[in-house]
């Protein structure tokens, strides 16, 4: 079995935004990046599956400037195959980077390509899906749970006030959840092995698309609370607050 | 070409919520006609209050394998009239999440996601949304045709007392590359936190999973409005659902009411509910960031409040 994983480097979830010079963007001073959390699922399941299998090869793939091979590098110590870096520039609309995606991905020979649900830091929540129509390949997002057999995936997934399950055909598409598995640390042994993992370096310009940045901003403050007292003598006045002042009780 | 085409969900057979909020977001952004489609086995209760809350058109696609969520088809039927119109608006519900994006490929146009305000900015739809889990504000403006996916509740629906017609669209012929079973539907048939009105969070304070009894408790003290969430580090301790989870790796909410017990405010967490309308705060540690964001705080001890407030709750309500 083949199995892709789409990979983004994103800003660590404790990061504390700054908006950049220019108010489009965050300021990357001091800020840590990591492999996306929900993309750790994807490695994750495909590692599993492979392991399971007892066969096959996986392969990330990542588009960005030359720093994501860093995160590649991550992805092979915690025990993919080999790395693919589509050396670019993202663009601002999610389209034109499932293209690049799909354009590489498609005659891969692929049983399975994989991708996080969503990139923490643009909450895009679209890259898979775009990449399965384009590609012309059954799809389900933001699966919590998937079973492979018999060239057919079995997938699960949240939903308003209940649980939908559907199934379909390999090769697939699907974008990971929380949920869907326990992600594995890189070892030292995969560090060091990493090293000496393939990675092919693609050069590809992703088109400009049909969205623009006008800003990025801070949301408004909070006005400051208060603390209406301490211990359980307090919910009376907590009460007060909520049902006369507030109105939400 | 000004019109403005909204895909509502269904399911069962039915109408979801939120297709009054949806056909306000896009009466926004248009003087022009708002059509819903609506995709479905069978007759759908409800089409026919569309037009007071703002539809000119009822587009009813009828197909038997529209009986469950069928995203090919509807994906294939969306796009095979969206030419028509300046853009598709979805609702940013689970289903309209996977949805929209596939509606943009086959229209070969962009999708903004989880949009909680739009506009038109000359030719261009400007819209906003929450990035880094609402640690920030991105506004964007769609240039061409493309796709909206609208946050539920981010436009309260009107009236408009438009005359609502009914048409019928063709299906295209489309592949069923994936097969969707029916919804099962939550054991407890808890509310999910996403969709609350109150929301009761549990965090490392509570010290056992099982005292999450206390926060189910004071929910069912709001009588059916509440759920309880968690932070992350009880989710990844195994305590909670993951779907429970609210924060930057979890759910984004934006309740009427949030209390936070026993959690600390890590900044994840503070990400996924700063835009809840009011917040309140039970804690042991008078320091704990959480206060920093809370209207209201109770430090204490979270064993003796939130017995005491789900007494005071139940004895409130009774009223």
């Amino acid at each position: 079995m083949k199995i892709a994983v789409c990979l983004r480097r994103v800003p660590d979830t404790t990061t504390k935004i700054v908006v950049a010079a220019g108010g489009k963007s965050i300021d990357e001073a001091g800020v840590k990046f990591v492999a996306n959390p929900y993309d750790e699922y994807a490695l994750e399941a495909a590692l599993a599956l492979k392991d399971a299998a007892g066969s096959g090869e996986t392969t990330v793939v990542a588009l960005g400037g030359d720093i994501v091979q860093e995160t590649l590098r991550t992805a092979l110590a915690m025990g993919i195959d080999r790395a693919v870096h589509l050396q670019g520039t993202p663009s601002a609309d999610g389209l034109a980077n499932a293209r690049v995606l799909a354009d590489h991905l498609r005659g891969g020979g692929y049983d399975l390509i994989l991708c996080g649900k969503l990139a923490v830091d643009d909450y895009g929540q679209q890259t898979g899906a775009m990449i399965a129509e384009l590609l012309e390949l059954p799809c389900a997002t933001a699966i919590t749970r998937l079973d492979v057999a018999y060239g057919r995936a079995s997938v699960e997934r949240e939903v308003e006030g209940g649980v939908e399950a559907a199934s379909c055909a390999l090769p697939a598409v699907f974008s990971c959840d929380k949920g869907l598995n326990n992600p594995r640390l890189p070892s030292l042994k995969g560090i060091m092995a990493a090293k000496k993992k393939p990675l092919e370096v693609i050069a590809v310009t992703p088109d400009a698309g049909g969205v623009t940045v006008v800003a990025l901003a801070l949301p408004p403050e909070r006005a400051p609370g208060k603390i209406v007292g301490e211990g359980a003598a307090a919910v009376p006045a907590l009460m007060q607050a909520l049902t006369s002042d507030a109105k939400v009780i | 070409m000004t019109d403005i085409l909204v895909v509502l969900e269904v399911r069962d057979g039915a109408l979801r919520k939120g297709a009054g909020e949806l056909l306000a977001a896009a009466r926004r952004i248009t003087d022009g006609s708002v059509d819903a489609l609506v995709c479905s086995a069978g007759a759908v209760n409800g089409l026919d209050a569309l037009g007071a809350v703002g539809a000119d058109r009822v587009l009813t696609a009828l197909h038997p394998d529209f009986a469950t969520y069928c995203p090919d088809g509807i994906a294939a039927t969306a796009a095979s009239i969206a030419s028509s119109y300046r853009a598709v608006l979805v609702a940013a519900t689970a289903t309209g999440k996977d949805l929209g994006p596939r509606i943009a490929a086959r229209m070969n146009a962009p999708c903004a996601m989880d949009v909680t305000s739009l506009d038109m900015n000359g030719n261009a739809i400007r819209v906003v949304r929450p990035v880094y889990a609402g640690k920030a504000l991105q506004t964007l403006d769609v240039s061409s045709s493309g796709v909206i996916v609208v946050r539920p509740g981010a436009y309260p629906a009107g009236q408009h007392g438009r005359p609502g017609a009914t048409a019928a669209v063709n299906v295209p012929s489309f592949t069923r590359r994936l097969e969707v079973a029916a919804v099962r539907k939550s054991d407890k048939g808890a509310l999910d936190v996403a969709e609350a009105r109150v929301v009761i969070s549990g965090g490392r304070g509570l010290g056992d999973p099982k005292n999450f009894a206390l926060l189910d408790e004071l929910a069912a003290a709001f009588g059916g409005e509440a759920a309880v969430g968690a932070s992350r580090a009880v989710v990844d301790a195994g305590w909670a659902e993951h779907g429970a989870q609210v924060g930057q790796t979890g759910k984004t909410v934006a309740p009427e009411l949030y209390i936070a017990v026993g959690i600390s405010g890590a900044i994840q967490h503070l990400a996924g509910m700063r835009t809840a309308k009011v917040i309140v705060a039970i804690n042991r540690d008078k320091d704990a960031p959480i206060f920093k964001v809370a209207d209201y705080g109770i430090v204490g001890d979270l064993f003796e409040v939130v017995p005491a407030l789900t007494a005071a709750v139940k004895q409130a309500r009774a009223h």
